[in-house]
Protein backbone atom coordinates (compact mmCIF):
# COMPACT_ATOMS: atom_id res chain seq x y z
CA UNK A 1 0.00 0.00 0.00
CA UNK A 2 2.55 2.38 0.83
CA UNK A 3 4.39 1.49 -1.89
CA UNK A 4 1.82 2.39 -4.62
CA UNK A 5 1.38 5.83 -3.09
CA UNK A 6 4.19 7.28 -4.12
CA UNK A 7 3.58 6.42 -8.09
CA UNK A 8 0.11 7.66 -7.61
CA UNK A 9 1.84 11.11 -6.57
CA UNK A 10 4.02 10.84 -9.18
CA UNK A 11 0.98 10.11 -12.09
CA UNK A 12 -1.20 13.08 -10.29
CA UNK A 13 1.46 15.42 -10.59
CA UNK A 14 1.67 15.23 -14.27
CA UNK A 15 -1.98 14.90 -15.04
CA UNK A 16 -1.81 18.98 -15.81
CA UNK A 17 1.30 18.44 -18.10
CA UNK A 18 -0.69 15.73 -19.91
CA UNK A 19 -4.15 17.98 -20.31
CA UNK A 20 -2.54 20.44 -21.52
CA UNK A 21 -0.64 18.31 -24.15
CA UNK A 22 -4.19 16.39 -24.85
CA UNK A 23 -5.62 20.20 -25.63
CA UNK A 24 -2.80 21.03 -27.70
CA UNK A 25 -2.97 17.91 -29.46
CA UNK A 26 -6.31 18.22 -30.10
CA UNK A 27 -6.65 21.84 -31.21
CA UNK A 28 -8.51 22.99 -28.32
CA UNK A 29 -6.98 25.78 -26.58
CA UNK A 30 -8.13 28.52 -28.79
CA UNK A 31 -6.28 30.04 -31.77
CA UNK A 32 -3.14 31.40 -29.92
CA UNK A 33 -1.99 28.23 -28.01
CA UNK A 34 1.48 29.52 -27.76
CA UNK A 35 0.18 32.22 -25.35
CA UNK A 36 -2.25 29.57 -23.82
CA UNK A 37 0.56 27.23 -22.72
CA UNK A 38 2.51 29.92 -21.71
CA UNK A 39 -0.01 31.52 -18.98
CA UNK A 40 -1.17 27.45 -17.67
CA UNK A 41 2.77 26.45 -18.02
CA UNK A 42 3.26 29.00 -15.76
CA UNK A 43 0.66 29.27 -13.42
CA UNK A 44 1.25 25.64 -12.70
CA UNK A 45 4.87 26.04 -11.90
CA UNK A 46 3.94 28.44 -9.11
CA UNK A 47 1.49 26.02 -7.88
CA UNK A 48 3.39 23.35 -7.55
CA UNK A 49 6.15 26.00 -5.80
CA UNK A 50 3.38 26.74 -3.25
CA UNK A 51 2.75 22.91 -3.19
CA UNK A 52 6.67 22.62 -1.65
CA UNK A 53 6.32 25.71 0.33
CA UNK A 54 2.99 23.88 1.96
CA UNK A 55 4.88 20.33 2.60
CA UNK A 56 6.32 21.29 5.95
CA UNK A 57 4.14 23.71 7.51
CA UNK A 58 1.15 20.76 6.52
CA UNK A 59 3.21 18.00 8.13
CA UNK A 60 4.18 20.31 10.92
CA UNK A 61 0.07 20.39 11.90
CA UNK A 62 -0.58 17.30 11.02
CA UNK A 63 2.16 15.47 12.58
CA UNK A 64 2.16 13.16 8.98
CA UNK A 65 5.75 12.26 8.82
CA UNK A 66 5.82 13.00 4.79
CA UNK A 67 8.56 15.43 4.04
CA UNK A 68 11.35 14.16 2.49
CA UNK A 69 9.36 11.91 0.79
CA UNK A 70 7.40 14.11 -1.50
CA UNK A 71 9.19 17.34 -0.98
CA UNK A 72 11.93 16.96 -3.54
CA UNK A 73 9.52 15.19 -6.41
CA UNK A 74 7.20 18.05 -5.89
CA UNK A 75 9.56 20.50 -5.97
CA UNK A 76 10.83 18.91 -9.18
CA UNK A 77 7.62 19.17 -10.54
CA UNK A 78 7.81 22.51 -10.15
CA UNK A 79 11.37 22.97 -12.12
CA UNK A 80 9.72 20.33 -14.72
CA UNK A 81 7.08 22.70 -15.04
CA UNK A 82 9.18 25.50 -15.30
CA UNK A 83 11.34 24.33 -18.03
CA UNK A 84 7.98 23.90 -20.23
CA UNK A 85 7.10 27.39 -19.51
CA UNK A 86 10.64 28.48 -20.58
CA UNK A 87 10.49 26.37 -23.64
CA UNK A 88 7.14 27.97 -24.53
CA UNK A 89 8.53 31.25 -24.38
CA UNK A 90 11.60 30.65 -26.59
CA UNK A 91 8.86 28.74 -29.08
CA UNK A 92 6.32 31.77 -29.25
CA UNK A 93 7.30 34.45 -27.90
CA UNK A 94 10.86 34.36 -29.31
CA UNK A 95 10.26 32.06 -31.91
CA UNK A 96 14.10 30.96 -31.28
CA UNK A 97 15.44 33.93 -32.14
CA UNK A 98 18.83 33.02 -29.31
CA UNK A 99 19.42 36.96 -30.22
CA UNK A 100 17.12 38.64 -28.48
CA UNK A 101 16.48 36.26 -26.01
CA UNK A 102 19.85 37.56 -24.70
CA UNK A 103 19.23 40.89 -24.69
CA UNK A 104 15.61 39.94 -23.22
CA UNK A 105 16.88 38.53 -20.03
CA UNK A 106 19.42 41.57 -19.62
CA UNK A 107 16.67 44.85 -20.20
CA UNK A 108 13.39 43.62 -19.46
CA UNK A 109 12.72 43.59 -16.06
CA UNK A 110 9.78 40.52 -15.83
CA UNK A 111 12.09 38.47 -17.80
CA UNK A 112 14.98 39.40 -16.04
CA UNK A 113 12.75 37.85 -12.90
CA UNK A 114 11.55 35.06 -14.05
CA UNK A 115 14.74 33.81 -16.17
CA UNK A 116 16.57 34.33 -12.55
CA UNK A 117 13.98 32.09 -10.17
CA UNK A 118 14.15 29.45 -13.09
CA UNK A 119 18.11 29.78 -12.77
CA UNK A 120 17.76 28.84 -9.10
CA UNK A 121 15.08 26.15 -9.49
CA UNK A 122 17.62 24.46 -12.27
CA UNK A 123 20.43 24.97 -9.30
CA UNK A 124 18.31 23.24 -6.73
CA UNK A 125 17.14 20.83 -9.47
CA UNK A 126 21.08 20.15 -10.09
CA UNK A 127 21.76 19.33 -6.50
CA UNK A 128 18.58 17.54 -5.33
CA UNK A 129 19.80 14.04 -5.46
CA UNK A 130 20.68 12.47 -2.56
CA UNK A 131 24.51 12.10 -3.13
CA UNK A 132 24.53 15.93 -3.80
CA UNK A 133 23.18 16.42 0.00
CA UNK A 134 25.96 14.68 1.60
CA UNK A 135 28.41 16.27 -0.50
CA UNK A 136 27.45 19.77 0.27
CA UNK A 137 26.53 18.97 4.08
CA UNK A 138 25.75 22.21 5.65
CA UNK A 139 25.88 24.02 2.32
CA UNK A 140 23.05 22.06 0.84
CA UNK A 141 20.22 23.78 3.03
CA UNK A 142 21.59 26.78 3.22
CA UNK A 143 21.66 26.62 -0.87
CA UNK A 144 17.82 25.30 -0.63
CA UNK A 145 16.38 28.07 1.19
CA UNK A 146 16.79 29.73 -2.03
CA UNK A 147 13.73 28.45 -2.91
CA UNK A 148 11.82 31.37 -1.05
CA UNK A 149 13.90 33.59 -3.23
CA UNK A 150 12.39 31.92 -5.99
CA UNK A 151 9.00 31.64 -5.37
CA UNK A 152 9.19 35.49 -4.40
CA UNK A 153 10.93 36.40 -8.22
CA UNK A 154 8.04 34.20 -9.30
CA UNK A 155 5.24 35.87 -7.75
CA UNK A 156 6.72 39.61 -9.05
CA UNK A 157 7.32 38.16 -12.31
CA UNK A 158 3.84 36.95 -12.68
CA UNK A 159 2.18 40.31 -11.00
CA UNK A 160 4.53 42.44 -13.86
CA UNK A 161 3.35 40.48 -16.67
CA UNK A 162 -0.57 41.59 -15.82
CA UNK A 163 -2.18 44.17 -17.76
CA UNK A 164 -5.42 44.84 -15.43
CA UNK A 165 -7.05 42.53 -13.45
CA UNK A 166 -5.33 41.50 -10.42
CA UNK A 167 -7.50 38.92 -8.55
CA UNK A 168 -6.06 35.22 -9.75
CA UNK A 169 -2.97 37.76 -8.49
CA UNK A 170 -4.07 38.43 -5.37
CA UNK A 171 -5.23 34.60 -4.44
CA UNK A 172 -1.40 33.26 -5.28
CA UNK A 173 0.02 36.03 -3.21
CA UNK A 174 -1.90 35.42 -0.25
CA UNK A 175 -1.02 31.75 -0.16
CA UNK A 176 2.77 32.69 -0.90
CA UNK A 177 2.54 35.45 2.08
CA UNK A 178 0.92 32.58 4.43
CA UNK A 179 3.40 30.49 3.38
CA UNK A 180 6.20 32.44 4.00
CA UNK A 181 5.00 34.60 6.93
CA UNK A 182 4.66 31.06 8.61
CA UNK A 183 8.35 30.61 8.66
CA UNK A 184 9.19 33.83 9.58
CA UNK A 185 7.27 33.59 12.77
CA UNK A 186 8.65 29.85 13.40
CA UNK A 187 12.64 31.94 13.13
CA UNK A 188 11.11 34.59 15.49
CA UNK A 189 9.87 32.62 17.93
CA UNK A 190 13.15 30.43 17.84
CA UNK A 191 15.70 33.35 18.23
CA UNK A 192 13.09 34.80 20.64
CA UNK A 193 13.77 31.03 22.80
CA UNK A 194 17.18 31.37 22.13
CA UNK A 195 17.74 34.54 23.88
CA UNK A 196 15.79 34.05 26.67
CA UNK A 197 17.55 30.81 27.10
CA UNK A 198 20.81 32.75 26.85
CA UNK A 199 19.44 35.58 29.60
CA UNK A 200 18.33 32.67 31.83
CA UNK A 201 21.54 30.85 31.99
CA UNK B 1 -8.32 30.16 -15.86
CA UNK B 2 -8.44 27.77 -18.75
CA UNK B 3 -11.20 28.37 -20.99
CA UNK B 4 -11.84 25.67 -23.10
CA UNK B 5 -13.41 26.57 -26.19
CA UNK B 6 -13.71 23.40 -28.34
CA UNK B 7 -14.03 24.42 -32.06
CA UNK B 8 -16.29 22.19 -34.27
CA UNK B 9 -14.31 23.18 -36.95
CA UNK B 10 -10.87 22.11 -37.99
CA UNK B 11 -8.15 24.61 -39.35
CA UNK B 12 -8.38 21.78 -42.97
CA UNK B 13 -12.05 22.80 -43.32
CA UNK B 14 -11.74 26.46 -43.35
CA UNK B 15 -11.61 27.72 -46.85
CA UNK B 16 -8.46 28.41 -48.44
CA UNK B 17 -7.42 31.92 -49.23
CA UNK B 18 -7.43 31.06 -52.63
CA UNK B 19 -11.03 30.75 -52.65
CA UNK B 20 -11.76 34.16 -51.23
CA UNK B 21 -8.95 35.88 -53.52
CA UNK B 22 -9.53 34.12 -57.36
CA UNK B 23 -13.54 33.67 -57.49
CA UNK B 24 -13.08 32.50 -61.16
CA UNK B 25 -11.07 29.07 -59.07
CA UNK B 26 -14.26 29.25 -56.80
CA UNK B 27 -16.46 26.34 -58.75
CA UNK B 28 -12.97 24.03 -58.91
CA UNK B 29 -12.46 24.73 -55.26
CA UNK B 30 -15.67 24.31 -54.03
CA UNK B 31 -15.45 20.77 -55.42
CA UNK B 32 -12.36 20.22 -53.94
CA UNK B 33 -13.58 21.44 -50.85
CA UNK B 34 -16.92 19.49 -50.87
CA UNK B 35 -14.58 16.15 -50.98
CA UNK B 36 -12.31 17.37 -48.41
CA UNK B 37 -15.11 18.34 -46.72
CA UNK B 38 -17.13 14.92 -46.83
CA UNK B 39 -14.04 12.97 -45.72
CA UNK B 40 -13.44 15.08 -42.89
CA UNK B 41 -16.81 13.97 -41.65
CA UNK B 42 -19.60 17.18 -43.19
CA UNK B 43 -19.93 20.32 -44.59
CA UNK B 44 -18.92 23.01 -42.02
CA UNK B 45 -21.35 25.34 -43.72
CA UNK B 46 -19.06 27.93 -43.90
CA UNK B 47 -20.36 30.45 -46.83
CA UNK B 48 -18.17 32.09 -48.93
CA UNK B 49 -17.78 34.23 -51.65
CA UNK B 50 -20.27 33.77 -54.90
CA UNK B 51 -20.75 35.29 -58.30
CA UNK B 52 -23.63 37.71 -57.56
CA UNK B 53 -22.80 37.68 -53.91
CA UNK B 54 -19.21 39.05 -54.36
CA UNK B 55 -18.18 39.62 -50.58
CA UNK B 56 -14.61 38.29 -50.20
CA UNK B 57 -15.82 36.31 -47.12
CA UNK B 58 -19.28 35.61 -45.63
CA UNK B 59 -19.55 33.85 -42.21
CA UNK B 60 -20.24 30.21 -42.24
CA UNK B 61 -24.26 29.79 -42.35
CA UNK B 62 -24.58 27.78 -38.99
CA UNK B 63 -23.21 30.69 -37.03
CA UNK B 64 -24.60 33.56 -38.86
CA UNK B 65 -26.45 36.10 -36.72
CA UNK B 66 -30.33 37.57 -37.08
CA UNK B 67 -30.51 41.49 -37.24
CA UNK B 68 -31.08 43.51 -34.28
CA UNK B 69 -33.60 45.14 -35.83
CA UNK B 70 -35.41 44.66 -39.20
CA UNK B 71 -33.94 47.95 -40.46
CA UNK B 72 -30.70 46.53 -40.38
CA UNK B 73 -31.62 43.60 -43.32
CA UNK B 74 -31.38 46.23 -46.07
CA UNK B 75 -28.23 47.51 -44.96
CA UNK B 76 -26.73 44.44 -45.05
CA UNK B 77 -28.75 43.12 -48.40
CA UNK B 78 -26.22 45.46 -50.27
CA UNK B 79 -22.50 45.72 -49.61
CA UNK B 80 -19.79 46.80 -51.63
CA UNK B 81 -17.25 43.75 -51.68
CA UNK B 82 -13.35 44.12 -51.04
CA UNK B 83 -11.43 45.52 -53.77
CA UNK B 84 -8.66 42.91 -55.02
CA UNK B 85 -5.65 45.77 -54.55
CA UNK B 86 -4.88 48.34 -52.59
CA UNK B 87 -4.89 49.34 -48.64
CA UNK B 88 -8.48 48.10 -48.09
CA UNK B 89 -7.21 44.53 -49.31
CA UNK B 90 -4.87 41.85 -48.13
CA UNK B 91 -3.75 38.76 -49.69
CA UNK B 92 -3.07 37.41 -46.50
CA UNK B 93 -5.04 34.72 -45.01
CA UNK B 94 -7.92 35.41 -42.99
CA UNK B 95 -8.40 34.37 -39.17
CA UNK B 96 -11.49 32.30 -39.15
CA UNK B 97 -14.82 33.95 -37.97
CA UNK B 98 -14.94 31.35 -35.20
CA UNK B 99 -11.05 32.58 -33.92
CA UNK B 100 -12.31 36.78 -34.55
CA UNK B 101 -15.36 36.23 -32.79
CA UNK B 102 -14.23 33.71 -29.75
CA UNK B 103 -10.43 35.85 -29.40
CA UNK B 104 -11.55 38.59 -27.79
CA UNK B 105 -10.07 41.58 -25.46
CA UNK B 106 -13.19 43.47 -24.53
CA UNK B 107 -12.65 43.74 -20.40
CA UNK B 108 -16.14 45.76 -19.95
CA UNK B 109 -17.21 41.17 -20.36
CA UNK B 110 -13.78 40.08 -18.60
CA UNK B 111 -10.36 39.50 -18.88
CA UNK B 112 -9.50 36.25 -20.46
CA UNK B 113 -10.19 35.93 -23.85
CA UNK B 114 -13.05 33.63 -24.25
CA UNK B 115 -14.66 36.11 -21.33
CA UNK B 116 -16.52 38.30 -24.44
CA UNK B 117 -18.14 35.94 -26.38
CA UNK B 118 -19.33 33.71 -23.52
CA UNK B 119 -20.86 36.43 -21.30
CA UNK B 120 -22.14 39.18 -23.51
CA UNK B 121 -24.78 37.61 -24.19
CA UNK B 122 -27.48 39.30 -22.67
CA UNK B 123 -25.77 42.83 -23.89
CA UNK B 124 -28.64 44.82 -25.85
CA UNK B 125 -27.62 46.52 -28.94
CA UNK B 126 -31.46 47.90 -29.87
CA UNK B 127 -32.46 50.77 -29.19
CA UNK B 128 -29.19 51.80 -29.91
CA UNK B 129 -28.30 55.80 -29.78
CA UNK B 130 -25.00 57.95 -30.28
CA UNK B 131 -24.34 61.30 -28.51
CA UNK B 132 -22.80 63.61 -30.49
CA UNK B 133 -21.02 66.34 -28.87
CA UNK B 134 -18.28 69.26 -28.88
CA UNK B 135 -17.05 71.40 -31.15
CA UNK B 136 -19.33 70.70 -34.18
CA UNK B 137 -22.71 72.41 -35.80
CA UNK B 138 -24.58 69.23 -35.32
CA UNK B 139 -24.62 68.31 -31.83
CA UNK B 140 -27.41 65.74 -30.49
CA UNK B 141 -28.27 62.39 -29.77
CA UNK B 142 -28.84 60.75 -33.29
CA UNK B 143 -30.57 57.20 -33.47
CA UNK B 144 -28.17 54.31 -34.91
CA UNK B 145 -30.68 54.40 -37.83
CA UNK B 146 -30.45 57.79 -38.38
CA UNK B 147 -26.03 57.31 -37.74
CA UNK B 148 -26.39 54.71 -40.78
CA UNK B 149 -28.98 55.49 -43.26
CA UNK B 150 -26.74 58.07 -45.77
CA UNK B 151 -23.87 55.36 -45.62
CA UNK B 152 -23.40 52.31 -48.06
CA UNK B 153 -21.70 49.58 -46.25
CA UNK B 154 -18.40 48.32 -47.66
CA UNK B 155 -16.22 45.76 -46.94
CA UNK B 156 -12.60 45.80 -46.13
CA UNK B 157 -9.87 43.63 -45.55
CA UNK B 158 -7.53 45.08 -42.71
CA UNK B 159 -4.70 43.39 -40.46
CA UNK B 160 -5.51 43.87 -36.54
CA UNK B 161 -1.95 43.97 -34.48
CA UNK B 162 -2.89 44.06 -30.83
CA UNK B 163 -0.57 45.60 -28.51
CA UNK B 164 0.00 42.33 -26.75
CA UNK B 165 1.59 41.06 -30.05
CA UNK B 166 -0.76 39.02 -31.72
CA UNK B 167 -2.55 39.56 -34.66
CA UNK B 168 -5.35 38.70 -37.47
CA UNK B 169 -6.75 39.68 -40.58
CA UNK B 170 -10.54 40.39 -40.41
CA UNK B 171 -12.93 41.03 -43.12
CA UNK B 172 -15.06 44.28 -41.85
CA UNK B 173 -18.44 45.75 -43.02
CA UNK B 174 -18.71 48.91 -42.47
CA UNK B 175 -18.05 52.25 -43.69
CA UNK B 176 -15.11 55.66 -43.62
CA UNK B 177 -15.18 57.34 -40.23
CA UNK B 178 -14.93 60.57 -42.02
CA UNK B 179 -17.89 60.45 -44.15
CA UNK B 180 -19.62 60.20 -40.50
CA UNK B 181 -17.83 62.76 -38.75
CA UNK B 182 -18.26 65.39 -41.27
CA UNK B 183 -22.17 65.30 -41.45
CA UNK B 184 -21.94 66.43 -38.06
CA UNK B 185 -19.93 69.85 -39.05
CA UNK B 186 -16.95 70.00 -37.33
CA UNK B 187 -15.56 73.53 -36.59
CA UNK B 188 -12.02 74.41 -36.57
CA UNK B 189 -11.97 74.23 -32.94
CA UNK B 190 -12.20 70.25 -33.15
CA UNK B 191 -9.06 69.17 -33.19
CA UNK B 192 -9.24 66.10 -31.59
CA UNK B 193 -12.44 63.02 -31.32
CA UNK B 194 -13.17 61.28 -28.86
CA UNK B 195 -15.19 58.03 -28.45
CA UNK B 196 -16.59 56.03 -25.48
CA UNK B 197 -18.04 52.61 -25.09
CA UNK B 198 -21.40 51.64 -23.73
CA UNK B 199 -21.62 50.62 -20.38
CA UNK B 200 -23.69 48.57 -18.64
CA UNK B 201 -23.33 46.63 -14.85
CA UNK B 202 -25.97 44.34 -15.48
CA UNK B 203 -24.92 42.95 -18.61
CA UNK B 204 -21.01 43.55 -18.11
CA UNK B 205 -19.32 41.33 -15.36
CA UNK B 206 -15.81 42.90 -16.31
CA UNK B 207 -17.41 46.18 -15.28
CA UNK B 208 -18.87 44.94 -11.49
CA UNK B 209 -15.90 43.24 -11.32
CA UNK B 210 -13.77 44.70 -8.01
CA UNK B 211 -10.16 43.99 -9.35
CA UNK B 212 -11.00 45.64 -12.56
CA UNK B 213 -8.57 49.26 -12.41
CA UNK B 214 -9.68 50.33 -15.76
CA UNK B 215 -12.11 53.79 -15.50
CA UNK B 216 -14.96 53.09 -16.70
CA UNK B 217 -16.31 54.02 -19.61
CA UNK B 218 -13.69 52.83 -21.66
CA UNK B 219 -12.48 55.69 -24.04
CA UNK B 220 -10.35 56.72 -26.47
CA UNK B 221 -9.60 59.37 -29.02
CA UNK B 222 -7.99 60.70 -32.48
CA UNK B 223 -6.31 63.53 -33.73
CA UNK B 224 -9.09 64.80 -36.18
CA UNK B 225 -6.50 64.28 -39.63
CA UNK B 226 -6.23 60.58 -37.92
CA UNK B 227 -9.72 59.81 -38.04
CA UNK B 228 -10.47 61.89 -41.45
CA UNK B 229 -7.73 59.20 -43.01
CA UNK B 230 -9.45 57.20 -45.56
CA UNK B 231 -8.54 54.16 -43.52
CA UNK B 232 -10.26 54.84 -40.65
CA UNK B 233 -13.01 52.94 -40.58
CA UNK B 234 -16.73 52.72 -38.55
CA UNK B 235 -17.36 49.06 -38.64
CA UNK B 236 -20.83 47.24 -38.18
CA UNK B 237 -19.89 44.02 -39.38
CA UNK B 238 -17.22 41.25 -40.10
CA UNK B 239 -17.23 38.48 -42.60
CA UNK B 240 -20.68 39.52 -44.27
CA UNK B 241 -22.14 39.30 -40.75
CA UNK B 242 -24.01 41.93 -38.19
CA UNK B 243 -20.81 42.55 -35.81
CA UNK B 244 -21.29 40.18 -32.43
CA UNK B 245 -21.22 42.02 -29.34
CA UNK B 246 -17.86 40.86 -28.16
CA UNK B 247 -16.58 42.38 -31.31
CA UNK B 248 -18.03 46.07 -30.40
CA UNK B 249 -21.77 45.60 -31.92
CA UNK B 250 -23.49 47.62 -33.04
CA UNK B 251 -20.57 50.30 -34.11
CA UNK B 252 -17.21 50.10 -33.59
CA UNK B 253 -13.92 51.81 -34.73
CA UNK B 254 -11.36 50.17 -36.66
CA UNK B 255 -7.92 52.56 -37.10
CA UNK B 256 -5.90 49.59 -38.64
CA UNK B 257 -1.75 50.89 -38.45
CA UNK B 258 -2.85 51.65 -34.35
CA UNK B 259 -2.56 48.81 -31.69
CA UNK B 260 -6.26 46.94 -31.68
CA UNK B 261 -6.77 49.13 -28.24
CA UNK B 262 -7.52 52.39 -30.08
CA UNK B 263 -10.38 50.48 -32.21
CA UNK B 264 -12.97 51.39 -29.38
CA UNK B 265 -15.90 48.86 -29.15
CA UNK B 266 -19.76 49.28 -28.56
CA UNK B 267 -19.75 53.36 -29.11
CA UNK B 268 -21.71 55.66 -27.36
CA UNK B 269 -20.57 59.09 -27.69
CA UNK B 270 -18.26 61.11 -29.93
CA UNK B 271 -16.97 63.87 -28.65
CA UNK B 272 -15.57 66.52 -30.95
CA UNK B 273 -12.33 68.61 -28.66
CA UNK B 274 -9.74 70.99 -28.53
CA UNK B 275 -7.57 69.69 -26.19
CA UNK B 276 -6.17 65.75 -26.44
CA UNK B 277 -8.90 64.03 -24.80
CA UNK B 278 -7.60 61.36 -21.98
CA UNK B 279 -7.69 57.67 -23.31
CA UNK B 280 -8.26 54.85 -20.68
CA UNK B 281 -5.03 52.92 -21.52
CA UNK B 282 -3.05 55.83 -21.26
CA UNK B 283 -4.75 56.67 -17.79
CA UNK B 284 -3.60 53.22 -17.16
CA UNK B 285 -0.19 53.24 -17.59
CA UNK B 286 0.93 56.49 -19.53
CA UNK B 287 4.54 54.85 -20.18
CA UNK B 288 2.86 51.71 -21.63
CA UNK B 289 0.22 52.58 -23.77
CA UNK B 290 0.70 56.09 -25.55
CA UNK B 291 -2.13 58.58 -26.91
CA UNK B 292 -0.65 57.67 -30.95
CA UNK B 293 -0.39 53.80 -29.83
CA UNK B 294 1.06 53.63 -33.94
CA UNK B 295 2.23 49.93 -34.61
CA UNK B 296 5.70 50.57 -34.38
CA UNK B 297 8.60 47.81 -34.14
CA UNK B 298 11.15 50.16 -32.93
CA UNK B 299 9.36 51.31 -29.96
CA UNK B 300 8.66 48.35 -27.28
CA UNK B 301 6.52 48.07 -25.05
CA UNK B 302 8.52 47.95 -21.54
CA UNK B 303 7.50 44.66 -20.58
CA UNK B 304 7.51 43.00 -24.14
CA UNK B 305 8.94 43.18 -27.86
CA UNK B 306 7.04 45.17 -30.92
CA UNK B 307 9.37 43.96 -33.64
CA UNK B 308 7.12 40.58 -33.69
CA UNK B 309 3.79 38.89 -33.74
CA UNK B 310 2.07 36.10 -33.54
CA UNK B 311 -0.74 35.89 -36.51
CA UNK B 312 -3.41 33.60 -35.56
CA UNK B 313 -4.40 31.37 -35.73
CA UNK B 314 -1.34 29.09 -34.90
CA UNK B 315 -1.12 25.59 -33.70
CA UNK B 316 1.55 23.95 -31.72
CA UNK B 317 3.70 23.42 -34.77
CA UNK B 318 3.27 25.72 -36.77
CA UNK B 319 5.75 28.75 -36.65
CA UNK B 320 3.13 32.01 -36.43
CA UNK B 321 5.92 34.36 -35.13
CA UNK B 322 6.58 37.24 -38.18
CA UNK B 323 8.24 40.90 -38.81
CA UNK B 324 5.31 43.84 -37.38
CA UNK B 325 5.45 46.73 -39.51
CA UNK B 326 5.53 50.33 -38.98
CA UNK B 327 2.12 51.76 -38.96
CA UNK B 328 1.37 47.90 -39.84
CA UNK B 329 2.13 48.12 -43.25
CA UNK B 330 -0.01 50.82 -43.79
CA UNK B 331 2.76 53.40 -43.72
CA UNK B 332 2.08 54.55 -47.92
CA UNK B 333 -1.16 55.54 -46.27
CA UNK B 334 -0.78 57.26 -43.09
CA UNK B 335 3.00 58.15 -42.35
CA UNK B 336 2.55 61.56 -43.63
CA UNK B 337 0.57 61.99 -40.80
CA UNK B 338 3.32 62.13 -38.29
CA UNK B 339 5.92 63.75 -40.34
CA UNK B 340 8.65 65.55 -38.09
CA UNK B 341 7.25 63.73 -34.96
CA UNK B 342 9.80 61.91 -33.05
CA UNK B 343 7.48 58.29 -33.27
CA UNK B 344 9.55 57.14 -29.63
CA UNK B 345 8.76 60.06 -28.21
CA UNK B 346 4.89 60.55 -28.94
CA UNK B 347 4.25 56.61 -28.99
Amino acid sequence: MRKAIKPAVFCACLVPFCWLFYLVWTNNLGPDPGEALAKESGEWTFRFLLATLAITPVQQFTGWRITNRYRRMIGLFSLFYASAHFLVYLMFVLGFRWGTLYTEILERPYITVGFSAFVILVALGITSPKAMLRKLGKNWKRLHRLIYVAAVLAMIHMIWILRSDFGEALIYGTVLTLLLGYRAVNWLRKRNRKLRLARGS
Amino acid sequence: MLIKKPSDIKPSEITPESVYRNRRQFMADTGALAIGAIAAGGLPGLAIAQDGDALKARAPVSLSRSAPAAWWEPKFANIKPAPDSGPFYTGEALTPYEDVTRYNNFYEFGMDKGDPSSNSGRFEVDPWSIEIAGECGRPGTYTLEDILKPHDLEERIYRLRCVEAWSMVIPWIGFPLADLLKRFEPTSRARYVEFQTAVDRDTMPGVRSPFSIIDWPYQEGLRIDEAMNELAFMAVGLYGNYLPPQNGAPIRLVVPWKYGFKSIKSIVRINFVEEQPNTSWNDLQANEYGFYANVNPNVHHPRWRQDTERRLPHTLFSRPIIDTRLFNGYGEQVAHLYEGMDLARYY
